[in-house]
């Protein structure tokens, strides 16, 4: 089962490899990892897509909390939106084009570059909306793909924030050694 | 005050009340050096920086403050790592201090550049490269803090050459802020309250104790809780000496290597307390079949530790003093319903390590050390053999009185740890137990033994072989000794007067006694070798009967 993690880490260099280091000494499966600078720019958010049972989730996010750097982790509920970004880049002649527009316009995808022979298609959506855009455009000859992994906000008032831990967030040995 | 990196640095250990560093000096620390040599911190010079990891190691178990060693760039620090990687794994204080190469030049594989922070980052609390000199005075503020506080540990700080020459305006910060860091000393109240009533419902109650419960110094709460509530005591291999060893209540060591008494109750448990234990492999076993019978209560400061090897009922996340002593405050004395008597049977049965035909019986000779020493000895071992047999029949009465390596089980470590441990404690008598193969390993110490005049007593258990190795070689591998016996050992003795040390060979039964006598006896640094039988195991071929540790076979 995929499970969605926030991550708030100290904007410094080289948290990442801890972060990521973390995952591959511990023999944790990582689906996907976004990292960007946060609205506060001393600190960064990463979120991380993993792969395991209620066991690992708890121990990736135990030891995750063990990193000095890692201010907060918290995990994104089912009540969120997730988004991911993709550029693809197709096989598009005159014969193909008309089709490979029909089939973007339905994934409410768009055009961001156009050659003689090849369209780039930027999409963004969940996991399995972009999955399925790439599905389709496979009959069409992908020559070149690019993927972010997931980002995600929870809906609502809920908020993962720095702040939040001595108002009582994410308890669960959050920031404890 | 305005000062040079190097000074700052020196200047922040004397305000961390720094008394004796273990280095090894090269090009990139030459400044450090210099200001160290206007400072009145004790430099101690090893002859090879994995040894300066070793003695701090040994000397932060003994005393219980931060240990400190430092080294030059690339090889100097690379040779660390075995060290902090020991800490890690056992939890001890250190900051490891290494030179670098000018940060104009890092990443260029210039000469003797290593990426030592990243190359230790899987074995250290945390590390820092520095990269502004005016950042030193925030860095070993935090450096010391964080490796003595929390779950301690290894902290490295990697000091580039031209930073130590920078100058900067020095002002020692009082506090830090890591907000990514606050450890939880303070146990819930609720899972005490639970604790509390699962005492009460036991009737078959056990006590773990782990390393946690000698870095959290809580042995006078140990020892008020075991006898509250009529709890017999286990210990890990890094649990020896927070709970005294001639206790009435005390069953020794616990796991794979352990003895009858302390397994045979951890399997009729019916309530297991784990006080600062993880719980590794050797300590349980197979971890499915661990305790089977109990309910668990873990105490641990490291909320990672909890549920990480074997299943916990109930958690608490704290310091193991702190939490006792919040739950000794509740009535939670209980009776003994005869699972002491019990108890007390089981330990009766020890079980020696055999017929020994071809030369000296280690446990004879561990047991007569035991007898022999005083209260606030500190006995230092390698790893190996004779490691598991004075985790077995040594009787450690004191906290920070037995070390080892405990997680890693690194060979070698025995003889730098002991230096370290009898520099921390000059007062105190110790002893160190070495195999002839660790005492290999880091020979090269007994010049450093006799620079610094330390009266270490060291017993080399000589058996002529790498014998945990070889015993698995009899038992798994069908007595195809293979690579471990030990050809072209030297001379001890020679040795040892080669080094201007002290030295006697032991071969005879009665001469034991004698032997240790001297060794105690003896005023300066003195080896005593002792040829022990090679066939001598841990763990005897069973012969039928109950198998002493029903937890697990080697391997």
């Amino acid at each position: 089962m995929k499970h969605l993690l926030a991550v708030l880490v100290e904007n410094h260099p080289g948290v990442l490899s801890k972060v990521s280091g973390l995952f591959s000494r511990r023999g944790f499966n990582i689906h996907s990892l976004a990292v960007c600078v946060t609205e506060d720019p001393s600190i960064s958010r990463i979120t991380i897509v993993v792969e395991g049972d209620e066991y690992v989730v708890e121990q990736v996010t135990k030891q995750l909390n063990k990193l000095i750097d890692v201010i907060k982790v918290s995990k994104i509920s089912q009540d969120s939106v997730t988004r991911e970004l993709a550029l693809i880049k197709v096989r598009a002649d005159s014969q193909t084009r008309h089709e490979i527009i029909e089939i973007i316009n339905i994934f409410r995808a768009q055009i961001v570059d156009v050659a003689k022979d090849h369209l780039i298609v930027e999409i963004t959506g969940d996991s399995e909306k972009i999955t399925a855009l790439v599905d389709m455009l496979r009959d069409y000859d992908i020559k070149e793909m690019v993927r972010t992994g997931a980002i995600a906000l929870d809906r609502g008032s809920k908020m993962i924030r720095y702040e939040d831990i001595d108002r009582g967030g994410y308890q669960n040995g959050c920031n404890v050694l | 005050m305005k000062m040079t990196g190097a000074e700052a640095v020196v200047k922040a250990l004397e305000l961390e009340n720094v008394e004796i560093i273990f280095g090894y000096p090269g090009g990139a620390v030459t400044h450090i050096y210099d200001a160290l040599y206007r400072s009145n911190i004790h430099h101690v010079l090893v002859r090879n920086e994995q040894a300066a990891v070793h003695a701090a190691n040994g000397y932060a178990r003994a005393t219980g403050k931060v240990g400190v060693c430092i080294s030059t760039s690339g090889p100097g620090a690379t040779n660390m790592i075995t060290g902090i990687a020991t800490a890690y794994m056992d939890s001890i204080p250190l900051v490891a201090i290494t030179g670098q190469v000018p940060l104009s030049m890092v990443g260029r594989d210039v000469f003797q550049e290593a990426d030592i922070t990243g190359a230790t980052e899987p074995f250290t609390k945390y590390s820092y490269l520095v990269k502004d000199a005016k950042d030193i005075p925030r860095i070993f503020k935090e450096a010391f803090y964080l490796a003595s506080t929390g779950r301690p540990g290894p902290v490295l700080i990697d000091i580039p050459k031209d930073i130590a020459m920078d100058t900067l305006d020095f002002e020692y910060p009082k506090q830090v802020k890591l907000r990514g860091y606050k450890p939880t000393y303070q146990g819930h109240p609720g899972q005490i309250k639970r604790m509390a009533k699962a005492i009460l419902e036991s009737s078959r109650p056990v006590i773990c104790i782990g390393g946690g419960a000698v870095s959290s110094n809580a042995t006078e709460e140990i020892v008020k809780l075991a006898e509250t509530i009529k709890a017999p005591v286990a210990s890990t291999l890094m649990g020896i000496g927070a709970f005294p060893g001639d206790h009435e209540l005390s069953l020794g060591f616990l796991g794979q290597h352990g003895v009858y008494a302390a397994n045979r109750a951890v399997a009729e448990a019916d309530l297991l307390i784990l006080l600062g234990a993880r719980m590794g492999d050797r300590a349980t076993g197979k971890a499915q079949e661990f305790a089977q019978r109990a309910k668990v209560v873990h105490i641990d400061i490291d909320p990672a530790e909890i549920g990480k090897n074997i299943e916990v009922d109930i958690p608490i996340v704290g310091d193991i003093k702190t939490t006792l002593k919040e739950l000794l405050k509740k009535d939670i004395s209980r009776n003994d319903w005869g699972w002491l008597s019990r108890v007390k049977r089981w330990k009766s049965k020890v079980q020696g390590v055999g017929q020994c035909t071809q030369g000296l019986n280690p446990m004879e000779i561990i047991k007569i050390l035991s007898d022999m020493v005083t209260e606030d000895t500190i006995l230092v071992t390698d790893v190996g053999q004779h490691q598991m047999w004075a985790a077995r029949y040594y009787k450690t009465r004191n906290p920070r009185s037995f070390l080892t390596s405990g997680g890693l089980g690194t060979m070698g470590y025995g003889l730098p740890a002991a230096l370290g441990a009898k520099l921390g404690c000059r007062h105190k008598e110790v002893i160190l137990i070495v195999g002839d193969g660790g005492f290999q390993m880091s020979l090269g110490e007994l010049a450093t033994i006799v620079q610094e005049n330390a009266e270490l007593k060291i017993m080399i258990f000589n058996n002529g072989y790498l014998g945990m190795v070889r015993e698995i070689q009899q038992q798994l591998h069908g007595e195809r000794y293979y690579q471990t016996a030990m050809k072209g050992n030297p001379d001890f003795i020679k040795l040892a007067h080669a080094y201007g040390i002290e030295a006697f060979r032991v071969e005879r039964q009665e001469e034991i006694l004698e032997g240790i006598k001297r060794l105690l006896e003896y005023k300066g640094p003195i080896i005593g070798e002792f040829v022990i039988d090679p066939y001598a195991n841990v763990i005897p071929i069973s012969r039928g009967e109950e198998d002493e540790t029903p937890i697990s076979s080697i391997g």
